[in-house]
C-alpha cells in the first residue's frame, strides 16, 4: 500500500479486520485524543473552525461546500438547542464509502461528530443511516455503546461541563433523504421532501433549531485534521482541494474498491490502482462523482486529476467521489435509461418539473430502447432535462438532468443510431 | 434605508415591502400578476408547483437560477423580473410539465371555464403537446356527499393537504406515495368529516376537487354572481351567490378579512340546496274545515288580518326566527306593537328569562371577530363551538396555535382541534365551576362551588394574565343560553370576567340574533334599544301562559322552540295561528290556520347584524318560488291592510334606513343592567333516577333551510336523534351502545313525553347527563331542550 | 403555523397499553426517548420498521393506525411515511425479501442478468412473491455496496458480487 493511502478516514484499515472497529483499535491509532483534549482544554471553537478552514476540507457528500465555513454559519452563542446531524444516507449510485467508514472506523465518526457538536454549540447529534445498512448500523451502535461506557459521550464529559449525546436514526429506503433538508424532514418523522431555502438549516433546521448537517466522511475527517493540523491536511491534496478523499471505483474495473488517496491524484493512476478496465477492454467513459454528475469521455478523463477543480474543468464534478468506469462496448443509451429510471423512482414528487419530468425522460428513453424512437426525441430529451435542471427545490432535478444532457452531448451518435435503426450501435457491433 | 421598510424593483416598478415578505406578496399588492398554483396567502408556503419562478438579482448579482417568488424573501435593492425571457421560459417549462399528465378535456371537466390551470395555460401553455407517452390515470376516492373527486386532474399543489393540517386542524387528506406516484387522498377512502371541508373546493386550482351537489349542473359562464350574507350562524359570512335562471346554483365565499376571511362553513356553502326543497311553500294556503287549500294572496291576507285582529292585543303572541332579516323583525314588532302588544320574541331556544331585567343593552361578541385570534385566554361557557360557529372556532384555533389558552366549560367535552382545557360541569349544580373560578380569582360568591382542581387553577391563572394585558374573554355560547339557569350562569360569567379583568361576550346563536336587540323584536326592547313601558311576554311565557292567537315567522314549532311539546300544545289550543314560512311542515300544517309563503335565504333584500354587531346588507339574488314574496313586503301589505301606521316603505332599503336612524346611538354593550336574583331551579334539577338532558342543536339542524339541504344531511356531521351517555350512566342503566333506549321527559306544561332512541356511549359526556339533540327529526316529541329526563331500556 | 416545523401531534384518546404488543411498545419507547418529548413522531420510521418486522414483513392499515395512535400522529401522516419509503411493504410478502440492486454500478456488474435469472428460475416478477410464499423479489435502487456488484440484500443481510449460481445457493439456504 502506498504510504499516502488510508491516512484519514481509513486509518484503521491496516488493523485486524475482526477488531479494527473497536474502541481499543481506534485508541491505538490516536483516537479520541482530540476529543479528550478539547474536553480538557475547552479551546475557543473558532480556533478549531479556523483549523478546518485552513485544511480546505470540503463537504464529501457531493456538494463540496467548505466545511469550516459551514460551521461558522451556526449561531453558536444563540440560546436554545442546536443539532449536529450526520448524513449517512449513502445512496448515490456508485458510492459505497460511508458504509465502510461505519463498518471499519465508526469511532472516528463519533469523535468527529462530538467535535463538530462542540464547535457549533450542539449538545445533541443524530447519525441518519440509510435503512438498508443493518450491518454498518450495528457497528456504529456498538461503537456508541463503547463510547458512552468510556465516558466519551453523555453529560458533563470528563467533568468538563460539556454535554454531548449521540443517537442513530434509521432511514427506510429513499435516496432523496441524502438531501440534507429531506433528511431533516425524515428525522422529524415525515416524508423525505426537501425544504426550500431560506431558511437554511443553520437558521432553522431540525425541529426548527439551528442545525449543521455533514456527510459521514466529512465528519470522520475532523479528528485527523485537528491532530495533524489543517496545514497538513491541505498539503495532502491541492490548494482549495485539501486532504485525501475516499473514492469508490466501481463499474467496469478489474478490482472495484474504495481508495483513500490524495485529492489531485491523476485519474489514470486511480484506474490502475483498481486494476484497470475489466477484461482488458478500452475505457469508454467515466462518471467521476456519482451518478448525478455529467459523464466524461474516457480520453478526457485520462488527462484529468481527481480533485474538485480539475474535474470541474473536465466538465463534470467530483461529487461524492464515486468513480463509475464504463468500458467500450457498453450501450450508453441503456446506461442513461438506467439512470433516468433511478431518478424517476427516487423523485420525492413535490416539485412539478421533477415529478413529471423524470418519468417523462425515462419513458422516452425506454421507447427509444424499444426501437420506437423518433428523431425529435433527442432534442426533446435535452430540452426536457433543461426544463428540470435548476427549477426545483433541491438538486435532484439537476441530478436527473445532467446525465441526460451530458450523455447526449458526448454519445449522441449512439442515440441517433438507435432511433434510426431500432437497435444499439455498440451492441450490434 | 429605514429599518423596517425595504425598497425593491419588480418589472421596473419600485415597491416597498416589509423585511421577510415574499416577492409574490409584494407583487400581488402591486397588482403585478405572477402565475401560481401552490401558493395561497392563508396557507404555509410549499414552493412546490414551481409556477411562480421569476428572474432576480440582488446587489447587482443575478441569482444563478430562476427563483420561486412565493418562497424568496425580498431584499433591499432587489430587482425582480417576472416576464423576462428567463422567467417566462421557466414558467412555460413548468406549465408543460403540469399539462403532460393532466387530461386536456376541459369541455367535460366541471372546473372548465373557471380553472386556474386552464387560465394560466392560456398564457403560458404551448399549442402542441410534445408528450406522446401514456398519461397518468388516478383512481378516485369517495370523499362523501359534498366533494367530488377527479384525481387524475390533480396537479399536486397540496393546497388541500395544507388546508387540512393548518386550517381545519384535521389531516384527512395526505399526499401518499412519492414521485409521479404521489397521490392526494385519504388513502383509506373515508368521507370528509369537517365543518369547513368545502373550502378545499375553492382552494383546488383544477377540477380535481369540485362541489358534488353543483357538479355538472351549470357552466361558470352561464352564471351571474350576486353578493349575499350567510343565514345560519352569528358570523354572517360574506358570500358570492352564483345564479342561473333565477336559481342559486352554488355558494362561494366572498373575501372579508374582518368576518370570514376567505372561508365559509359547509353549512353556509351547501344550505342553498334547501331552497329547492319539495316542501317549499309556493302559494298562500288556508285551512278550511281542517283541509288545506291554496288560495290567492288577497284571500289569504284578508284571512290573516282577521286572524291577527281576533285575539285582541294581549292575546296575540309573535314568535320570530332569529334568522329573519332586520327589516322583517322591525316591521313585525311594529305590527304587533301597533296592535297594542309587546309579545314578540326571537330567543326561541331560551328557557330561562328570569334575569331579563339584567339583560345588557346590546349583547354581542365583546370583541370584533378578527380580534378573537389575538386573545390570550378565552373561556367558553356552554358552547359546542365548532358546530355552532365554525368560523369563530377557526379564529379560536388560530389563537390557540399562537399560544392562547382556550378553556371550555360544557356539559360534554368537545373535539376541539387545538389544545384546550375542558371541564364538563355537573348540570345539577349550575354555576358551581364558575364559583370555583371566582374563589380562585379572589372573589368568592355564595352558592355551591366545585372543589377547584388543577384545571380550574390553570384557567383562573390564564384569565388573570390575559386580563392584565386586556386580552381575555369570557364567552357564553348557545348551550349556555339554553340552560335552565342561564340567568345565573350569565351573572356568574360576568363576575368571573370582571374578577379577572376580562371582557364578557355572547355568541349569537343565529344570523340575526343581535339584530333583534336593534329592531326591537323582543318583549323588552323597542327599536333602537329603548325599553317599552311594560315588557311583553317572552318566548317562554307566551307558551307557558298560552295565547289565543299566534303569529309564527320562519320557524317550525316542533324543531325551533325550546320545548316543542309545550309549544305544540299551546299552538294546537290557540284559536288563531298565522304562519309565515318558506317551508311547509307537518307541525305547521297541524297548528296553523293560514300559511303565507315568504322568501328564504337569498330571496329577499335585507340586513343581518352579526355577532360582532356588524350590520351587513344584502339584495335579493333570486325571486322566491311561485307566489312566495319577500317577507318585508308581506308585512308591509299586512300593515297597510290593517290600516296601521308606518308601513308605506317602497323598498327594504327604506325599512333599513328608518331603523338605522333609530339605532344611531345604539352601541354594543354587554354590561349587566342589574344583579341577578337567585333563580328557582327546583323544577329543572334532576331528581334521583333522572339524568339531565342536554339538547344540543347539531350543526345541520339549526334552522328550516339547513334541515332541508340533502347533501349536508348525508354527511357524517349530521346527527340523528340519539341518547349519548357516559359509560358509567349507561352501565348503571344497563344500556349498551346501539341499544334502543326509552326517553321520557316531562314538558314544561306537565305533559309527559316519550320517544325511543338509540344509545351512544361516549365518555365525553358529563356523568349525569344525556345528550339528546334538539332540532332533529323526532326531537319534537320531547320536552325542554335541557332539563331532567328519564332513560330506560326500550320495551322494558 | 406551518405544519412544516411544528409537530403534527394529535392526541389519540385511546389507552396506549392496548396498542401493538408490550415488547413492541418497549422497543418503540427506546426510539422515542432519542427525540424531544414533543417530537414523538420522529420515532415513526423505526416504529414502522419494528412493527413490519413483527408482522412478517408488511404493514396493514390497522397496524399503521396503531402506530399513529401510539405516537399521537394523524393516521394520514403515517400513511404518507409508509408509502414514501421503499422498505415498507403495504401488502403481504413472502417469508423472505430478495432485493437486487439495479442501479448503475450493479447494472454494469451484471444485475440485469441476475434479475432475469431470478425471474425465470423462480417464476416471479420484480415486486411479486413466489407461489410458495417463500420469497418476495424486489428490484432496489442503489444499496450502497457498489464495489461488490451486483449486490443483493436478502432480508437484513447484504450479499455481494452475487452470481446466478450464488443467488441459487443463498435462496436454497433460506427456510
Amino acid at each position: 500500500m502506498a504510504e499516502n493511502q488510508n491516512t484519514v478516514c481509513f486509518r484503521t484499515m491496516h488493523l485486524d479486520a475482526t477488531v479494527r472497529y473497536t474502541l481499543e483499535s481506534y485508541r491505538s491509532v490516536g483516537g479520541y485524543v482530540q476529543w479528550e483534549r478539547i474536553l480538557r482544554e475547552k479551546p475557543d471553537p473558532d480556533q478549531l473552525i479556523d483549523e478546518l478552514k485552513t485544511s480546505a476540507l470540503r463537504g464529501r457528500g457531493g456538494a463540496g461546500f467548505p466545511t469550516g465555513l459551514k460551521w461558522s454559519f451556526m449561531p453558536r452563542t444563540k440560546p436554545g438547542q442546536k443539532y449536529i446531524v450526520c448524513n449517512s444516507d449513502e445512496g448515490e449510485p456508485g458510492t459505497c464509502k460511508d458504509r465502510d467508514i461505519m463498518r471499519y472506523n465508526p469511532h472516528q465518526l463519533i469523535e468527529g461528530m462530538a467535535i463538530a457538536g462542540y464547535c457549533i454549540g450542539a449538545t445533541v447529534g443524530y447519525n441518519y443511516i440509510r435503512g438498508e445498512f443493518y450491518e454498518p448500523t450495528a457497528r456504529f451502535d456498538g461503537a456508541l455503546e463503547e463510547a458512552y461506557a468510556a465516558g466519551l459521550l453523555g453529560k458533563n464529559l470528563l467533568g468538563s461541563g460539556v454535554d454531548f449525546d449521540l443517537y442513530t436514526h434509521l432511514g427506510a429506503g429513499a435516496y432523496i433523504c441524502g438531501e440534507e433538508t429531506a433528511l431533516l424532514e425524515s428525522l422529524e418523522g415525515k416524508k423525505g421532501q426537501p425544504r426550500f431555502k431560506p431558511p437554511f438549516p443553520a437558521q432553522a433546521g431540525l425541529y426548527g433549531m439551528p442545525t449543521t448537517i455533514n456527510n459521514t466522511e466529512t465528519l470522520a475527517s475532523v479528528p485527523v485534521i485537528l491532530e495533524k493540523s489543517g496545514k497538513w491536511f491541505l498539503e495532502q491534496g491541492k490548494p482549495n482541494n485539501g486532504g485525501p478523499k475516499l473514492f469508490s471505483i466501481t463499474g467496469h474495473v478489474e478490482r472495484p474498491c474504495n481508495l483513500e488517496i490524495p485529492l489531485g491524484t491523476p485519474f489514470k493512476d486511480v484506474l490502475e490502482m483498481a486494476g484497470g478496465v475489466s477484461g482488458g477492454r478500452a475505457l469508454k467513459a467515466v462518471i467521476p462523482g456519482g451518478s448525478s454528475v455529467p459523464v466524461v469521455p474516457g480520453d478526457v478523463m485520462m488527462r484529468t486529476d481527481m480533485d474538485y477543480d480539475s474535474i470541474a474543468k473536465a466538465g463534470s464534478m467530483l461529487g461524492s467521489g464515486a468513480v463509475i468506469i464504463i468500458a467500450e462496448g457498453t450501450c450508453m443509451v441503456k446506461v442513461l435509461a438506467n439512470l433516468a429510471h433511478f431518478y424517476a423512482h427516487e423523485s420525492c414528487g413535490q416539485c412539478t418539473p421533477c415529478r413529471e419530468g423524470t418519468g417523462w425522460l425515462a419513458r422516452v428513453l425506454d421507447r427509444i430502447l424499444a426501437g420506437n424512437g423518433r428523431p425529435q426525441d433527442l432534442d426533446l430529451l435535452d430540452n426536457v432535462a433543461g426544463r428540470i435542471g435548476g427549477r426545483t427545490i433541491c438538486a435532484l432535478g439537476d441530478a436527473a438532468a445532467m446525465p441526460v444532457q451530458s450523455f447526449l452531448k458526448h454519445y449522441r451518435s449512439e442515440f441517433e443510431h438507435l432511433v434510426e435503426h431500432g437497435r444499439s450501435l455498440v451492441e450490434a457491433a | 434605508m429605514s429599518d423596517d421598510k425595504i425598497t425593491l424593483e419588480i418589472d421596473g416598478r419600485f415597491c416597498t415591502a416589509a423585511p421577510g415578505e415574499m416577492i409574490i406578496a409584494v407583487a400581488d399588492r402591486e397588482g403585478i400578476v405572477i402565475p401560481r398554483f401552490c401558493y395561497h396567502e392563508k396557507l404555509s408556503i410549499a414552493a412546490n408547483c414551481r409556477m411562480c419562478l421569476v428572474e432576480a438579482e440582488q446587489g447587482g448579482r443575478p441569482f444563478p437560477k430562476p427563483i420561486p417568488a412565493c418562497a424568496t424573501p425580498v431584499g433591499e435593492g432587489m430587482k425582480v423580473l417576472t416576464r423576462s425571457k428567463k422567467a417566462l421560459d421557466a414558467q412555460r417549462g413548468t406549465m408543460e410539465f403540469l399539462l403532460i399528465n393532466h387530461p386536456l378535456d376541459c369541455p367535460i371537466c366541471d372546473q372548465g371555464g373557471e380553472c386556474e390551470l386552464q387560465d394560466v395555460s392560456m398564457g403560458y401553455g404551448e399549442d402542441v403537446s410534445r408528450f406522446s407517452e401514456r398519461k397518468r390515470v388516478v383512481k378516485d376516492e369517495d370523499l362523501g356527499p359534498l366533494i367530488a373527486t377527479e384525481m387524475t386532474r390533480c396537479i399536486h399543489c397540496t393546497r388541500c393537504v395544507r388546508f387540512g393540517a393548518e386550517i381545519a386542524g384535521l389531516r384527512e387528506l395526505g399526499a401518499t406515495g412519492r414521485g409521479e406516484d404521489m397521490r392526494i387522498g385519504t388513502f383509506v377512502g373515508q368521507s370528509m368529516a369537517h365543518e369547513l371541508s368545502g373550502n378545499i373546493i375553492d382552494l383546488c386550482p383544477v377540477g380535481a376537487l369540485t362541489s358534488k351537489p353543483y357538479r355538472f349542473t351549470a357552466r361558470a359562464w352561464e352564471l351571474t354572481s350576486d353578493e349575499g350574507i350567510a343565514p345560519h350562524d352569528g358570523v354572517g359570512s360574506n358570500l358570492q351567490l352564483h345564479i342561473r335562471d333565477g336559481k342559486v346554483m352554488r355558494v362561494h365565499p366572498r373575501d372579508n378579512e374582518a368576518v370570514n376571511e376567505c372561508w365559509i362553513s359547509d353549512r353556509d356553502r351547501f344550505s342553498y340546496e334547501g331552497l329547492n326543497s319539495p316542501e317549499r311553500l309556493k302559494a298562500p294556503m288556508l285551512k278550511r274545515d281542517g283541509d288545506w287549500q291554496e288560495v290567492d294572496w288577497q284571500e289569504a291576507l284578508h284571512a290573516a288580518v282577521d286572524l291577527l285582529k281576533a285575539p285582541g292585543p294581549d292575546q296575540l303572541g309573535v314568535l320570530v326566527s332569529p334568522t329573519a332579516t332586520l327589516e322583517e323583525q322591525f316591521l313585525l314588532q311594529r305590527l304587533v306593537r301597533a296592535l297594542g302588544s309587546d309579545h314578540i320574541d326571537t330567543r326561541l331556544r331560551q328557557l330561562d328569562f328570569s334575569a331579563a331585567a339584567a339583560d345588557p343593552q346590546l349583547p354581542w361578541l365583546g370583541v370584533p371577530i378578527a380580534e378573537l385570534e389575538t386573545q390570550q385566554t378565552v373561556l367558553l361557557i356552554g358552547s359546542d363551538i365548532r358546530q355552532e360557529q365554525p368560523l369563530l372556532a377557526h379564529r379560536l384555533r388560530k389563537a390557540a396555535l399562537s399560544g392562547a389558552t382556550i378553556a371550555l366549560l360544557n356539559p360534554y367535552a368537545v373535539d376541539l382541534n387545538h389544545p384546550s382545557i375542558q371541564i364538563a360541569p355537573s348540570p345539577s349544580v349550575p354555576g358551581s365551576d364558575l364559583r370555583a373560578l371566582l374563589r380562585l380569582l379572589g372573589k368568592p360568591t355564595e352558592g355551591p362551588a366545585a372543589e377547584p382542581d388543577e384545571r380550574h387553577q390553570r384557567i383562573a391563572d390564564a384569565l388573570t394574565r390575559a386580563g392584565q394585558d386586556g386580552k381575555g374573554l369570557v364567552l357564553l355560547g348557545t348551550l349556555a343560553e339554553s340552560a335552565p339557569a342561564f340567568g345565573l350562569v350569565r351573572a356568574l360569567a360576568a363576575e368571573v370576567a370582571a374578577a379577572a379583568g376580562c371582557r364578557l361576550g355572547f355568541l349569537a346563536p343565529a344570523a340575526n340574533s343581535v339584530g333583534s336587540w336593534c329592531a326591537g323584536s323582543l318583549p323588552h326592547r323597542l327599536p333602537g334599544g329603548a325599553a317599552p313601558a311594560r315588557p311583553g311576554l317572552d318566548a317562554g311565557a307566551m307558551l307557558t301562559d298560552p295565547r289565543q292567537g299566534y303569529l309564527l315567522w320562519g320557524l317550525e314549532p316542533d324543531r325551533d322552540l325550546a320545548d316543542p311539546t309545550l309549544a305544540m300544545s299551546a299552538l294546537r289550543a290557540a284559536k288563531q295561528v298565522v304562519a309565515c314560512t318558506a317551508f311547509r311542515s307537518p307541525a305547521l300544517d297541524t297548528v296553523a290556520d293560514v300559511l303565507l309563503p315568504i322568501s328564504a335565504f337569498a330571496e329577499t333584500a335585507g340586513t343581518f347584524v352579526n355577532t360582532e354587531a356588524r350590520w351587513q346588507r344584502f339584495q335579493g339574488a333570486v325571486p322566491p318560488p311561485g307566489d312566495a314574496r319577500p317577507g318585508w313586503k308581506v308585512l308591509r301589505v299586512l300593515g297597510t291592510m290593517m290600516e296601521l301606521p308606518g308601513f308605506a316603505q317602497n323598498s327594504a332599503r327604506e325599512v333599513h334606513d328608518e331603523l338605522a336612524s333609530q339605532c344611531r346611538d345604539l352601541t354594543p354593550d354587554n354590561q349587566m343592567r342589574e344583579a341577578m336574583p337567585a333563580p328557582d331551579l327546583s323544577s329543572a334539577t334532576p331528581q334521583a333516577a333522572e339524568l339531565f338532558r342536554i339538547g344540543n342543536v347539531p350543526i345541520y339542524a339549526t334552522d328550516p333551510l339547513v334541515r332541508r339541504a340533502p347533501a349536508l344531511q348525508r354527511t357524517p356531521l349530521a346527527e340523528q336523534l340519539a341518547v349519548s351517555l357516559h359509560p358509567d350512566d349507561a352501565a348503571a342503566l344497563g344500556l349498551a351502545d346501539g341499544q334502543l333506549a326509552r326517553v321520557a321527559q316531562v314538558a314544561i306544561n306537565g305533559e309527559r313525553t316519550e320517544v325511543n332512541a338509540p344509545v351512544v356511549i361516549d365518555d365525553r359526556i358529563a356523568v349525569g347527563c344525556a345528550r339528546i339533540p334538539a332540532g332533529v327529526e323526532g326531537s319534537g316529541e320531547l320536552g325542554p331542550i335541557m332539563g331532567p329526563v328519564q332513560i330506560s331500556k326500550a320495551g322494558a | 403555523m406551518s405544519f412544516r416545523n411544528t409537530p403534527l401531534a394529535v392526541i389519540h384518546d385511546v389507552d396506549k397499553a392496548t396498542l401493538l404488543t408490550p415488547e413492541l411498545r418497549a422497543e418503540i419507547d427506546k426510539h422515542v426517548a432519542k427525540y424531544p418529548p414533543e417530537w414523538k413522531q420522529s420515532a415513526v420510521m423505526p416504529a414502522l420498521t419494528l412493527v413490519q418486522d413483527h408482522n412478517g414483513g408488511w404493514l396493514s392499515r390497522e397496524l399503521m393506525d396503531q402506530v399513529a395512535a401510539y405516537l399521537d400522529m394523524p393516521e394520514t401522516a403515517v400513511y404518507e411515511v409508509a408509502t414514501f419509503y421503499a422498505m415498507y411493504d403495504l401488502e403481504p410478502v413472502g417469508r423472505h425479501k430478495v432485493c437486487v440492486c439495479n442501479s448503475v454500478s450493479c447494472r454494469l456488474g451484471g444485475a440485469e442478468e441476475l434479475m432475469h435469472h431470478i425471474e425465470k428460475k423462480y417464476n416471479v416478477a420484480p415486486g411479486g412473491t413466489t407461489a410458495d410464499g417463500k420469497l418476495t423479489f424486489k428490484e432496489f435502487e442503489c444499496l450502497g455496496a457498489c464495489r461488490h456488484a451486483p449486490a443483493v440484500m436478502v432480508d437484513k443481510v447484504y450479499h455481494e458480487c452475487v452470481t446466478p449460481e450464488a443467488i441459487d445457493k443463498i435462496i436454497d439456504d433460506l427456510d
